[in-house]
């Protein structure tokens, strides 16, 4: 069976930490992720929601900023590999056309272990 | 005495909540002295009531709340006009967070957040006070620590707060909703202040001072800015440069303080995550079409970022930029700059030429001098090349900058006993 965790903090708090604390904070995780290596899959860490863009479907519009209705639910997500934001875009409005109704959040990956056990590596650009 | 460690994350929200906490209640008293003492009260309350009743689902909101209580409660206090309720009456949460989460739709926050850094930025206000004032009510930082990074006495920094807040009361709060021309002034004089608050931090050679700790702290004060504005294209502008100058930190200086020139940087310590999220900005920036000043630079410090080696970096790119910099807004440092991109592209004559027109308007300014210097050296003027050095040496700001130019005259120096 697959579940997926999906991880909600205040940003305003996660961004306020210090370097030293963001670093303690990913070590203490790196010590779960380890203890677990067998059983995660793909791990990623988000950027900010300030480099986020929102296309809302029934509009075919794109807008600055995260997704942040409460009416709907987080469904799922998919990780694309892309050149640049248009190119995000541009697959997510054929996402779109196939599955109307609702909105693609697109966010920016910081943090990217595919197999969740490359922990020491450097994450892929 | 070592808090217990539930306080931690106690810290954690409150440094959180504290900019749109105190924007709100900015809005409700108009002053920010009260502000301040009622956010203080809050923040007392919260650390006696959080850990007994756990975080309150709305920490801002509860912070505004009992901010205004605890203020409104002293004001009663002082004309002796009713007693104090007992504690527990207002700082429980129990019923009033649902219909306070109502009252503080989006639109008030955006407005309250932009006057408070705008009281802060006041034209009035000198470059130092600005700062000062926003590390003090929209940071929070305590006066000792703010003191500390400007390298002057607690007293002195005690005052120089105090002398801005009282111009700052004595030109008014301003309370109004501000209309869209208003808004987009407020907006530059906002983004302003947080580069000045950035540059602070910039200038210091150890990454672990408090002064370089500025340089996180304007880059969050910009994601708070984007959070609440979130298609301000210049904003994502201002946080991609300040992302990608803040990327090298690790780079710029060596264990000496002395700075080590962009080309001679390993590039290997610059944060490629840092990076990549300023990229991520100036791609969602440019689908806005409204090219601007920050996103110029920020567009020229991207492709140094892109080049993994110095010799790969696009220099027609950047003399582009630049040039477009200069019709935007245009200035002697800027002009300055393109010359560099000029002389890798062109060589040291092309680039020379390109600032001589600018000997008296920089005449000042040590860099100036030292490109001036690089530039005549590279041609064998060794002479005019000592001359230019000279004249930054005496123009340096701080000893690891003059450290560097004496690096240049010693080189020079070297080379022309080889010579002879």
């Amino acid at each position: 069976m697959l579940y997926t965790l999906l991880c909600y903090n205040d940003e305003m708090v996660t961004s306020a930490w210090t370097k030293e604390e963001d670093a303690a904070v990913m070590a203490r995780l790196d010590q779960v992720h380890r203890k677990w290596a067998g059983n995660f899959k793909p791990m990623l860490r988000l950027m900010p929601t300030s480099a986020a863009t929102t296309l809302r479907k029934s509009e075919n519009l794109v807008v600055d900023g995260p997704y942040a209705e409460t009416k709907e639910q987080l469904l799922g997500f998919y990780v694309v590999d892309v050149d640049n934001l248009d190119q995000a875009h541009a697959i997510a409005r054929e996402l779109a056309v196939a599955n109307p109704g609702g909105a693609y959040e697109i966010r920016p990956v910081m943090l990217y272990y595919p197999d969740g056990s490359a922990i020491d590596d450097a994450p892929a650009a | 005495m070592p808090q217990p460690p539930e306080h931690d994350w106690i810290e954690a929200r409150l440094v959180g909540a504290r900019p749109r906490a105190m924007a709100a209640l900015l809005r409700y008293f108009r002053d920010l002295d009260l502000a301040e003492e009622a956010f203080q009260d809050a923040c007392l309350r919260a650390l006696k009531s959080w850990p007994k009743n756990g975080p309150p689902r709305d920490a801002e909101g509860w912070l505004i709340m009992v901010g205004r209580n605890a203020a409104i409660d002293h004001v009663r206090r002082q004309a002796k006009l009713t007693e104090l309720p007992p504690e527990d009456a207002i700082s429980d949460k129990g019923d009033v967070e649902p219909d306070l989460a109502e009252r503080l739709d989006a639109a008030d926050y955006r407005d309250d957040i932009l006057r408070l850094l705008f009281v802060c930025c006041h034209p009035e206000l000198p470059a130092t006070q600005q700062v000062a004032l926003a590390l003090r009510i929209v940071s929070g930082l305590s006066v000792q620590e703010i003191a500390r990074t400007f390298l002057v006495n607690e007293r002195a920094m005690e005052q120089r707060i105090t002398r801005a807040k009282a111009r700052v009361a004595k030109a008014g709060v301003p309370f109004e909703t501000p209309g869209p021309v208003e808004r987009a002034e407020r907006f530059a004089a906002v983004s302003a202040m947080i580069y000045l608050v950035f540059n602070e931090g910039y200038t210091d050679a150890n990454p672990a001072s408090e002064r370089a700790s500025l340089c996180g702290e304007a880059i969050r004060l910009a994601r708070l800015m984007l959070r609440m504005f979130p298609s301000e294209p210049e904003m994502m502008g201002l946080l991609a440069l300040m992302l990608l100058q803040h990327s090298r930190q690790g780079a710029r200086f060596d264990e000496t303080g002395v700075p080590i020139l962009l080309d001679d940087q390993d590039r290997s310590l610059w944060n490629r995550s840092m990076i990549a999220e300023a990229l991520a900005m100036i791609d969602k920036a440019m689908l806005h079409h409204q090219p601007g000043p920050y996103q110029i630079q920020a567009a020229i410090a991207a492709l140094h970022a892109r080049a993994g080696k110095p010799e790969d970096t696009d220099w027609a790119g950047i003399d582009q930029l630049y040039a477009a910099l200069e019709r935007r807004a245009p200035s002697p440092v800027v002009t300055l700059n393109r010359a560099v991109a000029i002389w890798k592209l062109k060589g040291p004559q092309a680039a020379l030429d390109m600032i001589a027109p600018l000997s008296d308007a920089l005449d000042g300014y040590f860099y100036f001098h030292g490109v001036r210097g690089t530039f005549l050296r590279q041609l064998g003027r060794n002479n005019e090349a000592r001359d230019a050095f000279a004249a930054a040496v005496t123009l340096a700001g701080t000893a690891a900058e003059a450290a560097h130019i004496r690096n240049a005259l010693d080189q020079l120096e070297n080379c022309s006993t080889r010579q002879t």
